[in-house]
């Protein structure tokens, strides 16, 4: 078989503290991010993804804590986005036992940081973000601010730069998707991944299993992230692997 | 005492971890060629680039010789993970040409798959295929991230493959010496169980 479609469920954090996640088993902490991560990893999933979101400065440092705690008990990859504004602050992160960091905002300023944190810790830890929204017909834009801001900046030519500077992976999100549960923008991550020679992850609007199917076989992702479906008991990691499977897309048996 | 060498490759930590959650007691986190020297197995982390990881290492004083008396010297068993395995080539070619330990014949090239949908890096959860009976490795899934590959000049010493637009080394073995170009770190059970063998490992 070849590589296997990864199945990477995304948990928000804010000051050290789930802000979105698991919400339907008991347990003894449910902010802790750690406990979330812990059931992730028993449960098989193929990769996590913590997206820090806290809003202060200050409040920054929360976030390698709960790095350090995770790799300490969890035996997967995990990637962190948000906040990563130098090669500094990817190696705090790196070193805190992430093993790929993502850029979103800070790259939409200076893409030169992708090149950057390449040069210094290799392509493969740097995941570079794409935030877009549609514009038109066949025509995405980057947005900033959680997609509140427009940039002028096309989506399309947007990834072709970072994956030119040195990105390993691209995770490509429709700010019109998110939240709505109507399903990735196929179009947008098709676009994009036939475009690039690096993994493409699918994000934003995933409702039901299909999506993750879609997001595959129509978007052509490497990889499919979700949040809600998992952490409210809608679906298991498990459940999400059986629905590719079932569509002919290699996924982990284990 | 188990030496993880500390040459500030990004994965010392998560190997640590790994090897403590597979049950070592005794390692040491160190950057001391007297460590190393005395060391009843050795671990060499790796992450990122090539030149970078081989810059670093041999920056350290007495280290590579250290490593190479212990290894090859008096038979330590010996594991290298990711860019750790890669160095046991003669060459690689990420950034220009540099030399590698030079501890199983090989070099370390980009991988090109003639499919363009095959993407670049290798990225995610893949199948370990065993080449013959090699030690330490058993078949399964385990987590690969890399852009390079291993390629051994002596068929011989290829442990196990993977299949990505085409076959890639998935773990090279010599003597007491192991690397494996998967995460066992990154790799939960699999890997694990891969780990807890190379702490019994007597070859």
């Amino acid at each position: 078989m070849t590589v296997r479609t990864r199945v990477i469920p995304c948990l928000d954090v804010a000051n050290g503290r789930v802000v979105k996640g698991v919400n339907f088993v008991d347990l003894k902490d449910a902010g802790d991010p750690v406990e979330q991560a812990k059931l992730y990893d028993a449960a098989g999933a193929d990769e996590l993804c913590f997206l820090d979101i806290t809003a202060t400065h200050e409040a920054r440092g929360t976030i390698l804590d709960v790095v350090r705690r995770t790799a300490e008990v969890c035996f997967m990859p995990v990637t962190v986005g948000g906040g990563v504004r130098t090669p500094d602050d990817a190696r705090a992160l790196l070193l805190a036992g992430a093993d790929k960091v993502a850029v979103n905002s800070a790259a939409v300023a200076r893409p030169e940081l992708v090149a950057d944190i390449a040069d210094r810790f290799g392509s493969q830890c740097i995941v570079g973000s794409v935030d877009a929204r549609k514009v038109s017909e066949g025509r995405w834009e980057i947005f900033t601010h959680g997609g509140r801001q427009p940039t002028g900046i096309d989506a399309l030519e947007h990834a072709l730069r970072l994956a030119d500077l040195g990105a390993g992976e691209l995770l490509v999100t429709s700010m019109d998707g998110d939240g709505t549960k109507g399903g990735y923008d196929l179009a947008l991550t098709r676009a994009i991944a036939d475009a690039v020679s690096i993994p493409v992850i699918a994000s934003g609007g995933v409702g039901t299993l299909d999506h993750l199917v879609e997001g595959v076989v129509q978007g052509h992702a490497s990889a499919v992230l979700a949040a809600s479906i998992f952490h409210f008991g809608q679906h298991t990691i498990a459940e999400a692997h059986h629905a590719l499977a079932a569509a002919g897309v290699p996924v982990r048996s284990a | 005492m188990i030496a993880l060498i500390d040459y500030g490759a990004g994965n010392l930590h998560s190997v640590h971890n790994a090897l403590r959650k597979a049950g070592a007691h005794d390692v040491a986190i160190t950057a001391d060629a007297d460590v190393v020297a005395r060391a009843d197995r050795i671990v060499l982390p790796g992450v990122g680039a090539f030149r970078a990881c081989r810059d670093a290492l041999v920056a350290i004083p007495g280290m590579v010789d250290a490593m190479n008396e212990a290894v090859n010297g008096r038979g330590a068993p010996f594991l290298g993970v990711c860019v750790g395995m890669q160095l046991l080539a003669d060459a690689g070619e990420e950034f220009g040409r540099h030399e590698g330990l030079g501890w199983i014949p090989g070099t370390v090239r980009l991988i090109e798959p003639a499919d363009a949908a095959v993407k670049v890096p290798h990225m995610g959860w893949n199948d370990v295929v065993l080449n013959g009976a090699p030690p330490l490795i058993e078949a399964g899934e385990a987590y690969f991230l890399h852009s390079y590959h291993y390629e051994a000049a002596d068929p011989a010493h290829v442990a196990a493959t993977t299949d990505h637009g085409g076959p890639l080394v998935a773990a090279v073995a010599r003597d007491t010496i192991i690397g494996c170009q998967f995460h066992p770190e990154k790799s939960q059970r699999y890997g694990l169980a891969f780990m807890a063998r190379f702490l019994d490992w007597k070859p």
